[in-house]
């Protein structure tokens, strides 16, 4: 604040007509006609699902009086299974995927910030150049692979990868993590004669949290928004992902019931939104500490 | 620090030749990353030097390759690629999505974050606004939406009907306009980037501005002699980053273009071509490794030009 404070006044002095004050408002308007612009689909898209099907495409406004909850009603049930069907699939495979990655990120992620061995540097610049790999190149063995153990039309190819550390950007942000913290709680342990097992667990652990429900939150919006991986693997409509399960509508779109569409579309951000809300700290940090998305 | 810097770190540092420690957690060390070693074996090198081997064969999925393995025909799959003009279309949508869509989505970004970094009051609102398309942007939920807001009765068109437009053509459906629908997706979710750019922002001691406004240095100054220098290693960071996920982008044009690449194979992604060479049509897996490890070779060579050109404008403190 100090820096804006003392900034302002020579700011002031050039420009005399304009008043600090002034210029605050104008940032204002320029900021929350920015915001409008930004959000205003999504308010549209969601003020749509309510409305009646011949109604959505006439007026653009978001004020509107008649709305109807018959798209929820219909949408759910349009397409093979009950909506509820696809969001329990995508559900099963978030939460397994956030468990994998918790598990395997930190195991690997202590390792390379606090153990010394023989070849660590070279394995961290593996692990960090995997970060740059186009998962393209590993495509067509990894199918093939799936397609020969029998793992086609299960969740397992989606969730397997996550308890191997393959995620190597969680694993980046957790060594990140672990290294701030402070040596002194280590050198204490040791003396304590603690194995690295229970320096690992007892104190690395519960000082990671907040990297954790980084890793989590991340994970969750990955792996639910993921389509590439579903429409690959999940051929069959019982196994169907939220993602998959929504272009169902697209495809069957001579029927061309918009308001269905929407309604379910807004059903599937509903959890990225509640994730937003309350995860919103822990996803800026993440960023924060290491510098990519 | 990026995983960049870390890497770049780590090679200056060995250039200079001064990692020589002790290893004494040896056993621990290879327990903790046996999962790591196991995940890197079998989903990243085996597969990679396996879709090397296949890219050099014709490959078809509904073989077993173990009982049966796929005949050699050498340089064959690259050459049907470099004299099919569909690949050429798709190499070509994809680069001009790359070069357009990351450079003016990372403007926008550094704008809005320094924008903000000026003290702005409400700035956790402004900041929760902007970053939440980012978060929804990869989703097929956004992509339909898409698809309705840019549709020839859509949102966007509408709009033009309030500023006399009265017969706009549908953007979706026009091969003219398509792509740039999903670049315009893609600037949307500036959201992330800027946060980023906010953090390092935080990170440049206020004294500087102090200083140079002292000296009577203008703001557009400070801001190609203060703010670009100290900030040019995230934004390089960031330039590398997303032009490699750049050109990985699949959700987005499957959904828009209902999984054709249409209008015109105008939104025919890298990444939705080849799986439709490989997983839709003929499972010409053969070809479909050719493409992937050419789209390796392209991304290489996109970020050593990009470390390249760094040392014009990237401006390290150490």
């Amino acid at each position: 604040m100090t820096s804006l404070d003392t900034a302002a006044a020579p700011q002031a002095r050039r420009h005399p007509t304009v008043k600090p004050h002034a210029m605050g408002i104008v940032k204002h308007v320029l900021l929350i006609a920015g915001s409008i612009a930004m959000v205003y689909p999504l308010l549209w898209l969601v003020v749509s699902s309510f409305k009646p099907n011949d109604m959505i495409f006439k007026d653009l406004s978001i004020f509107t009086r008649d709305l109807t909850l018959q798209n929820y009603v219909s949408g759910w049930t349009s397409l093979q299974n009950p909506f509820g069907t696809y969001i329990l699939n995508s559900l099963v495979i978030a939460v397994l995927c956030i468990i994998g990655n918790l598990i395997s990120c930190s195991l690997a992620a202590y390792a390379f910030a606090r153990l010394k061995f023989v070849g660590r540097n070279v394995y961290f610049a593996i692990m960090l150049m995997t970060i740059m790999l186009p998962f393209q190149v590993v495509l067509v063995p990894q199918f093939t692979i799936y397609r020969l153990l029998g793992w086609i039309n299960t969740i397992l190819p989606l969730v397997v990868p996550k308890f191997l550390a393959t995620d190597a950007f969680f694993v980046f942000l957790m060594v990140q993590f672990i290294r701030a913290l402070p040596k002194e709680i280590y050198e204490a342990g040791q003396i304590d004669g603690a194995n690295q097992f229970t320096l690992f667990s007892r104190i690395t652990l519960p000082l990671m949290v907040p990297a954790l429900a980084t890793t989590s939150i991340f994970t969750f919006i990955w792996t639910w928004s993921d389509f590439f991986g579903p429409l690959l693997y999940l051929r069959i409509p019982d196994m169907f992902t939220v993602s998959v399960a929504l272009k169902g509508f697209l495809d069957s779109q001579s029927t061309s019931d918009y308001g269905a569409m929407f309604a379910m579309s807004v059903v599937s951000l509903v959890p990225l939104f509640i994730v937003f809300m309350f995860g919103q700290k822990y996803l800026i940090k993440g960023f924060a500490t290491t510098g990519i998305k | 620090m990026s995983s960049l810097g870390e890497l770049r770190t780590m090679a200056s540092q060995r250039r200079r030749g001064h990692i020589k420690e002790k290893h004494p957690d040896n056993l621990a060390g290879y327990l903790f990353l046996t999962p790591w070693f196991l995940g890197i074996l079998v989903f990243c090198f085996v597969p990679m030097l396996a879709s090397l081997f296949l890219s050099f064969t014709k490959y078809n999925l509904l073989r077993n390759p173990l009982q049966n393995p796929p005949p050699w025909i050498g340089l064959t799959n690259y050459i049907n690629m470099f004299h099919d003009p569909t690949f050429w279309m798709s190499f070509k949508v994809t680069v001009l999505y790359v070069v357009v869509g990351v450079p003016v989505q990372l403007a926008f970004a550094l704008a809005l974050a320094v924008f903000l970094n000026h003290g702005v009051r409400g700035l956790t609102i402004y900041r929760a606004i902007f970053y939440l398309p980012s978060l929804m942007g990869g989703s097929v939920a956004i992509a339909i939406l898409w698809r309705q807001v840019f549709g020839k009765t859509g949102l966007f068109n509408s709009l033009l009907g309030l500023f006399g437009w009265d017969n706009p053509p549908g953007w979706i459906g026009n091969p003219n306009y398509a792509l740039w629908t999903i670049v315009l997706l893609h600037i949307w979710t500036f959201g992330s980037p800027m946060v980023i750019f906010l953090a390092g922002l935080r990170q440049i001691p206020d004294m500087y501005y102090e200083a140079a406004t002292v000296d009577g240095a203008s703001r557009v100054k400070q801001f190609f002699h203060i703010t670009m220098p100290l900030l040019s290693p995230i934004i390089f960071f960031n330039l590398v980053l997303q032009i490699i996920f750049a050109c990985q982008t699949f959700t987005q044009a499957y959904v828009v273009s209902g999984g054709t690449g249409g209008p015109g194979n105008s939104t025919l992604f890298y990444t939705l071509y080849l799986y439709q060479i490989g997983f839709l049509n003929n499972f010409q897996m053969g070809y479909a490794s050719a493409m992937a490890w050419f789209l390796l070779l392209v991304i290489a060579a996109f970020t050593a030009l990009n470390f390249v050109l760094s040392k014009y404008w990237v401006f390290y403190d150490d």
